[in-house]
């Protein structure tokens, strides 16, 4: 789907990349070098085959291999959304736990209403606040994530931080809105009034009865958000100019570099379905039901 | 409408004056939720900076003036220039008026086109209802923003294509919503005497059960427009939406945000504010909805 969306729609490649008003034999001899000349089910089946063999084509426009891009991006993005999940998975957690233990106090209101407020804005908007905020008014963080070459980790992290809070704002809504349902639910359930009638503490309450069924459906939402990330990050890295995955098929799609676009795009698809799998694999971990029901 | 869910031949209870249509009671309850009515405030004001705002402007929001250009704000123009001079203030109430336009368009088209497709397959069920649920949701797998971009680079960027990308995109979670109301509603009795009157499937659906799953598509509509919000500032800001030189907000962001480590936050925060608030806005008023009918 992602070829016939690439090949298929953009028409012309040659008449693309060489403007109107190139000669039609330059036109021609472009389409042969680039083989988009050749019937479209001979392009699809090379495509495939040389993508699984790790060669995803040549970029249109830097006329050099599409992979060394893709993966250097890839890597790129993978740190940006790697700082944002490490900060708001917790948090997120933490948020709609607390939440809940103080089910329709005030704290409980703020949280909840916070939380979705801000789920709710597009990432460029809380984006530029946070960078007015941040890097222009306060200059406490930088506005733009280009570090400088050879910089080392907390260097990176330093760079990071400002980006990734746009998306942690989108993701912390979510996660601590699943988090705050799932406790209700598990604070209202027979085994904890059990549990707390049987006389233990009420923080091995909390921590191995509550908590344990709780956050289930909340690793579901995670995984979910990933496909929601990846949109997040084409915008985000926009946003800070950062050479991420996301301004990759951004930059390839203004450019009609379409191998580029192509690659990055099923690059994503490959990432998404790695992390659905991972999230499978977590949510029989943690819970014995699915994981004794496989066995027998 | 009425004929077919108000209970009709109910004993009349004591308490007859008080007792309201459903669908007064849903206006009532509305009109007394504090969130919906803030979100409509909201909403409203956008409305009308749209429709009326640019004969109230004290300034043509098109028109440069270089010499005044990144001028910070000041009693002259209250939210300062842009780096061609064009007033902050009267942009941003202008400004209004594309997203305004492009967004509830988008949700039109996805309420209809997701609204027949969830009654379709709500109604046939069987290996209609598992094919097509199937490619819905590998159809929602993929992110908004890249469909849209692939959208538009094949088909170039326009209004247009705009509305039909979110609107298509949107369909299927539409869609989806409508089929679980329909599933559940298809059991009843009257579907079961319509059948027995031999009224067309056509019929069936759209007279008899489109009337009754009318809560829950209101309610997931305006859900989805705030969410076509979202999505049109966001392609717009990418350069993928509404294109200049329109005072649309997520554009005047993309063209002024490059300046903003020099300084010049007027030129993009007003923007930034007014879409953080017609956002909010309509998820208020979608709050509001919702809770009106499911209490």
């Amino acid at each position: 789907m992602v070829f016939l969306g690439g090949q298929v729609l953009p028409g012309n490649v040659g008449r693309a990349i060489l403007g109107p008003f190139a000669d039609q034999r330059a036109v021609d001899a472009l389409n042969h070098s680039l083989g988009v000349d050749r019937p479209l089910l001979v392009q699809y089946g090379t495509w495939i085959w040389n993508f699984l063999h790790g060669d995803m084509g040549t970029s249109y426009i830097f006329r050099a291999p599409v992979a060394p891009f893709v993966i250097e991006a890839l890597g790129h993005s993978m740190k940006l959304a790697l700082v944002a999940f490490v900060l708001v998975v917790p948090i997120g957690i933490l948020g709609g736990v607390i939440a809940a233990l103080n089910l329709n106090r005030p704290l409980d209101r703020i949280i909840s209403l916070g939380g979705l407020s801000v789920t709710v804005l597009p990432e460029f908007v809380t984006g530029i606040i946070l960078i007015l905020i941040f890097g222009v008014w306060l200059r406490w963080l930088p506005i733009a994530a280009a570090w400088p070459k050879g910089a080392g980790f907390f260097t990176q992290l330093y760079y990071l931080i400002l980006p990734s809070l746009p998306l942690f704002l989108v993701l912390f809504g979510y996660i601590a809105r699943m988090a705050r349902s799932g406790m209700i639910e598990a604070l209202d359930s027979d085994y904890t009034r059990t549990a707390v009638l049987k006389g233990l503490p009420w923080r091995t309450v909390i921590w191995r009865h509550v908590l344990r069924n709780a956050l289930l459906p909340t690793i579901t939402v995670i995984a979910t958000q990933t496909g929601y990330l990846i949109g997040g990050l084409v915008v985000i890295e926009t946003l800070f100019r950062y050479q991420g995955i996301g301004s990759l098929i951004f930059t390839a799609a203004r450019g009609k570099d379409f191998p580029m676009l192509e690659a990055g795009i099923l690059t994503i698809g490959i990432v998404y379905a790695v992390a659905t799998l991972i999230a499978d694999f977590l949510y029989s971990v943690l819970n014995p039901r699915i994981r004794l029901g496989a066995e027998q | 409408m009425s004929a077919t869910d108000t209970p009709a031949g109910m004993p009349s209870a004591p308490d007859t004056a008080a007792r309201r249509s459903p669908w007064g009671e849903v206006l009532h309850s509305l009109l007394r939720s504090g969130t919906f009515l803030t979100g409509l405030a909201i909403v409203l004001f956008w409305i009308a900076c749209a429709l009326f705002g640019e004969h109230f402007v004290p300034y043509d929001p098109l028109a440069d003036d270089i010499i005044n250009a990144l001028s910070p704000p000041s009693a002259e123009h209250w939210f300062g220039t842009d780096q061609i001079g064009r007033d902050v203030f009267s942009r941003v109430i202008v400004g209004s008026r594309d997203i305004l336009t492009v967004a509830p368009l988008a949700t039109l088209l996805a309420t209809i086109a997701g609204t027949a497709l969830g009654l379709i397959i709500g109604y046939f069920r069987g290996i209609v209802d598992d094919v097509v649920s199937r490619v819905l949701e590998a159809f929602m797998a993929i992110p908004v923003v890249i469909v849209a971009l692939l959208a538009i680079v094949a088909l170039g960027t326009s209004k247009a294509t705009v509305i039909v990308v979110i609107g298509l995109s949107f369909a299927p979670i539409i869609a989806r919503t409508v089929r679980s109301a329909v599933l559940a509603e298809r059991e009843l009795d009257y579907v079961a005497a319509a059948k027995l009157r031999h009224e067309g499937a056509m019929h069936t659906m759209f007279v008899e059960i489109l009337p009754n799953v009318i809560p829950p598509i209101l309610v997931e509509t305006t859900v989805r427009l705030g969410y076509a919000i979202f999505a049109v500032a966001t392609l717009s800001f990418m350069g993928f939406g509404i294109q200049p030189p329109s005072p649309d907000w997520g554009l005047s962001i993309s063209s002024n945000y490059g300046m903003i480590g020099g300084g010049f936050w007027w030129t993009v925060l007003f923007d930034a504010l007014a879409i953080a608030s017609l956002v909010i806005g309509v998820n208020l008023v979608a709050d509001g909805v919702h809770g009106a009918f499911n209490d």
